[in-house]
């Protein structure tokens, strides 16, 4: 097999934040350490509460915000200064899908112009194909033609998210990702883009990194799924073995949470306490304060990733002693692996 | 916060003086760039060795450079030269006019503040009525008006038509009246628009809504309540103002040939009288940035929650 | 809804506005119209002496007649066609300075706002300047040193109010830039210029041009000061403030002199504050979002 097509590093992203001019400024760390990769036909998702600084890890996989320590590697080479020609070059091969669609448009110009703009910024082809490629990518989002002659504020919440990924889809990018592409719409359009990116993703051979809070859209459409608390990853696997037997304590709540249906639901568990919040940042294990199993070591030492093997990772110091006792849910998972598309129905 | 306070006023004082250092820089490119000043002021007649022994006293012979330094160096000790025109030194010039512009504007501002403050919470107690409707109107009408046209229709119905008030000169406390209210008039106009959101921001407020429940009488709530919580805005108001009213001051001086700074600069201006220019213009920013550094600080007395840091986030 | 707002009967309309407004806007365009087509217009060119006829009083006055209309001044020009070709330089000047002033502040607001750092503290400073140094003393320092033309003129009249689009275009140009759309454009590798001049700039212009709207009378009321002062346009040119500064001295037999220029220019800021608030009220962008 080849190297994956996106490689992190050890990466880390802090942002200074000012509090006026004579206090001190202080720093907040959104994103620690994260090493992460991405195949070529692959489908990572990136699952956790906001302030798990998964959409800070998004934008520096992307090279939009540049790391403040390790390195992002794309097709074997370190993703170039931004804002330099190569990185303006770069930009054709991977792209980013918004939370919300109208924000990501612009409101002053018709849906055709604002597609074709990538085409126009990077000079690919006569304006005569910019056209043909528009209506073509129109029709492949599943949208009339006619659609490209109207104003953003004109189309409905999912033709807009259509238009979106139509748009990102131009340059016929390797790598999308896509920051919470369905949660500003409704739950009845969800279950269709989701497929629709899913359907592109399998079709083109993307490599997709799919960033959501929503646990039962990301089993929906990752391959393998990184949950991330507090600026680190602190448990990744294929999805179904993470389903089927979540490790971390903060994934057996995340699972536990998000119901599949048709199985019956045992002790469920509920996150208790403060949702994270990046500027104060418990001591040791990020999650003790909230965990059901955290012992003494849990509020002095912070746990590593460790390996479990299959593929598994996990970070934290209770890691082989849970996967051992696996909770009642993960056993009955375990009989009847969901095979991919199970979930199709749940939207 | 004690400390933290003293060092944003720090700040806010270098940030006075360095625009302070600017604006003296600006002064002096600008009278450079106008070209030589022998050239420029001297009669075309004069001998060149007189106009020689000009350059030399004045150091125009001296590169630019030099030059900029000694005028900093002689700003700073208050030493603008002499006139060109009267042979008196700027600075006297200056002092002298100066006291005549600060009465005007002070009293002009005073009259603008009581008029504009009454009409502007009369009309908000009377919110949405015909009699608040009359009184914004009125107060549009007031901003919208020249100062100049304003002066002259003055002088036409109070000097020429009913012959009570004197219309040029400052040699009697009368004299002051017909130019006071022309500065005042449009300035109370933006005053009133003001005081009337202000009040009734204020009033929108709960603690008033609770005092007027309580059957208290509207006015002396408003007067008790809202009159300090307005102060702040009211201040920072003003700030933005005094550059408005001193510019006024030129022409209202000018009209009613009140011997302030004003008049002094146009004159000076007409007489190519460089020097006294440089002065006058001086003084206004000095006294504009005084000002605005008094009403700052004052800002943040009054208002500790607002930081000066406010004062110090850029240009936003 | 209401019962009294039933029962208050609809508000009176011309051509879908409020009748002030339609008023307001009939002057501007009435004043435009003058401004644009003064050459045939005006009964004589504002040139023309005639010293048999000074100091005619208005044809509404005894002692008027009908030949001039408004009168005439102490040389004997015929008022109206001179209030014709000064409000012609009056407008051209405060529309080209408005222009000017407009285009500046908004480029530094721009550069300021997008590119921070050292833009954003020249700014800054070019701000406090400007605040410590009104724009009429600046222009009346420029005026004595470099004499007077047009093209300078302009220049000095657009100095009024250039901060507040840069303070405008700033603060604009902050907020928007961290709009999804901005940064969208962005990922895909936007130059600067593109997204400058073609998604940040037409989406906050309406804000710049309501701002244009209501910062005009204060640069028509600068360049009449300075003319009133006999600082800016300079005689045999004419313009609103010249004619006031002209005919102040003889107010007490002539008073149409001044006072008719006078009422032209407060007519017209009036006109343009109350079209720019309401404009401001009907489209302000802060609330102008389809969310």
């Amino acid at each position: 097999m080849s190297a994956p097509l996106l490689v992190a590093q050890n990466i880390a992203r802090s942002y200074e934040m000012n509090r006026g001019l004579w206090q001190k400024a202080s720093t907040v760390q959104a994103v620690s350490d994260v090493t992460l990769s991405v195949d070529r036909n692959e489908t990572l998702g990136i699952v956790g509460e906001s302030g798990s600084g998964k959409s800070t890890t998004g934008r520096v996989l992307l090279g939009l915000e540049p790391p403040t320590a390790g390195t992002v590697s794309f097709d074997g080479r370190r993703l170039p200064f931004i804002g330099s020609a190569e990185w303006k070059t770069q930009r054709t091969r991977m792209q980013m899908i918004y939370q919300d669609p109208l924000g990501a448009l612009d409101r002053r110009l018709t849906v055709s112009v604002q597609m074709r703009e990538p085409l126009d910024i990077h000079r690919i082809g006569t304006p005569a194909e910019r056209e043909a490629r528009v209506s073509e990518l129109l029709r492949a989002v599943g949208l009339s033609a006619e659609v490209g002659r109207r104003y953003p504020h004109e189309l409905s919440g999912g033709q807009r998210q259509r238009v979106v990924l139509a748009r990102a889809l131009s340059t016929r990018p390797d790598l999308l990702v896509c920051d919470e592409p369905v949660s500003a719409l409704d739950v009845s359009i969800q279950a269709q883009v989701v497929n629709l990116l899913s359907d592109l993703q399998a079709e083109l051979g993307l490599a997709m990194v799919f960033i959501s809070h929503d646990l039962r859209v990301v089993r929906q459409i990752s391959h393998r799924i990184a949950v991330m608390y507090l600026g680190r990853i602190v448990e990744e696997g294929d999805a179904d073995d993470l389903f089927a037997r979540p490790v971390h304590p903060y994934t057996r709540a995340l699972v536990s949470a998000a119901p599949i249906p048709g199985r019956k639901i045992n002790g469920r568990i509920m996150l208790r306490g403060e949702p994270p919040n990046p500027a104060k940042r418990p001591s040791g294990c990020a999650f003790h304060p909230r965990c059901t199993d955290a012992i003494a070591r849990c509020s002095v030492e912070m746990p590593s990733l460790v390996d479990l093997g299959g593929g598994r990772k996990a970070a934290c110091h209770l890691a082989g002693a849970a996967s051992q006792a696996m909770p009642p849910i993960a056993r009955a998972a375990e009989n009847s692996a969901p095979a991919p598309g199970l979930c199709e129905g749940i939207a | 916060m004690m400390i933290s306070s003293l060092k944003a006023i720090g700040l806010r004082v270098a940030r006075s003086l360095v625009t302070l250092l600017f604006c003296v820089t600006l002064v002096f490119v600008i009278l450079r760039a106008a070209g030589d000043p022998s050239e420029e002021l001297l009669p075309p007649e004069t001998p060149p060795d007189v106009r020689q022994e000009y350059r030399v006293q004045w150091g125009l012979d001296q590169p630019i450079y030099v030059q900029y330094l000694k005028f900093i160096g002689r700003v700073a000790h208050g030493d603008l030269g002499k006139s060109f025109v009267s042979d008196r030194p700027t600075t006297e010039l200056v002092i002298e006019a100066m006291p005549k512009t600060l009465m005007l504007g002070l009293s002009a501002l005073i009259l603008a503040t009581l008029i504009g403050l009454s009409l502007g919470i009369a009309a908000a107690l009377r919110h949405g009525t015909t009699v608040d409707r009359s009184l914004m109107a009125a107060a549009v009408l007031g901003y919208s008006m020249p100062i100049f046209f304003l002066g002259i229709l003055l002088i036409l119905a109070f000097a020429l038509h009913l012959r009570i008030l004197p219309s040029s000169g400052s040699s009697s406390p009368l004299h002051i009246i017909l130019p006071m209210v022309t500065l005042a008039l449009p300035l109370a106009g933006r005053v009133a628009r003001f005081a009337r959101t202000a009040t009734l921001e204020v009033m929108g407020k709960p603690f008033i809504r609770t005092a007027r429940a309580k059957g208290l009488r509207q006015l002396p709530v408003i007067l008790r309540h809202a009159l300090p919580n307005a102060m702040v805005p009211l201040l920072m108001f003003f700030g933005i103002e005094i550059g408005i009213i001193l510019s006024g001051t030129v022409v209202v001086e000018s009209i009613f040939a009140w011997p302030g700074l004003g008049r002094l600069l146009v004159d000076s201006v007409g007489m190519r009288d460089l020097p006294v220019v440089q002065g006058v213009i001086l003084m206004i920013t000095l006294v504009i940035i005084l000002s605005n550094l008094f009403v700052d600080i004052l800002h943040a007395m009054i208002d500790p929650k607002v930081s000066l840091a406010r004062t110090l986030g850029g240009a936003g | 809804m209401s019962l009294s707002e039933q029962t208050i009967a609809r508000p009176l309309r011309i051509f879908g506005l409020p009748p002030i407004i339609a008023l307001c806007l009939f002057w501007l365009f009435a004043v435009i119209f003058v401004a644009i087509f003064a050459d045939l217009l005006a009964p004589s060119h504002y040139t023309t002496q005639d010293l048999t006829a000074r100091f005619r009083p208005p044809a509404f006055m005894t002692g008027g007649r009908f030949d001039h209309l408004l009168g005439t001044d102490h040389l004997g020009r015929d008022i109206l066609s001179r209030i014709i070709y000064a409000l012609r330089t009056s407008i051209l000047i405060a529309t080209f300075g408005t222009l000017l002033g407009a285009v500046v502040g908004t480029t530094i607001g721009l550069l300021a706002g997008r590119f921070r750092g050292i833009f954003d503290v020249f700014a800054m400073m070019l701000t406090d300047m400007q605040t410590a140094l009104p724009s009429l003393f600046i222009a009346i320092a420029l005026l004595a040193f470099f004499g007077n033309n047009i093209p300078l003129f302009i220049v000095l009249v657009s100095l009024e109010g250039w901060e507040r689009y840069a303070r405008l275009a700033r603060g604009l140009s902050l907020s928007e830039q961290s709009a999804d759309y901005i940064r969208a454009v962005e990922a895909f590798g936007a130059g600067t210029g593109r997204v400058v001049f073609r998604h940040l700039l037409p989406n906050i212009a309406a804000s710049l041009v309501v701002q244009a709207t209501l910062n005009f009378p204060a640069t028509i009321l600068l360049e009449t000061s300075l003319s009133f002062l006999g600082l800016g346009v300079q005689p045999p040119g004419t313009s609103l403030g010249l004619m006031l500064g002209e005919g102040r001295r003889y107010l007490l037999n002539a008073w149409w002199i001044a006072v008719l220029p006078g009422i032209v220019i407060f007519l017209t800021t009036l006109a343009m504050s109350l079209f720019g608030d309401w404009l401001r009220d009907h489209l302000d962008p802060t609330v102008d979002k389809d969310h």
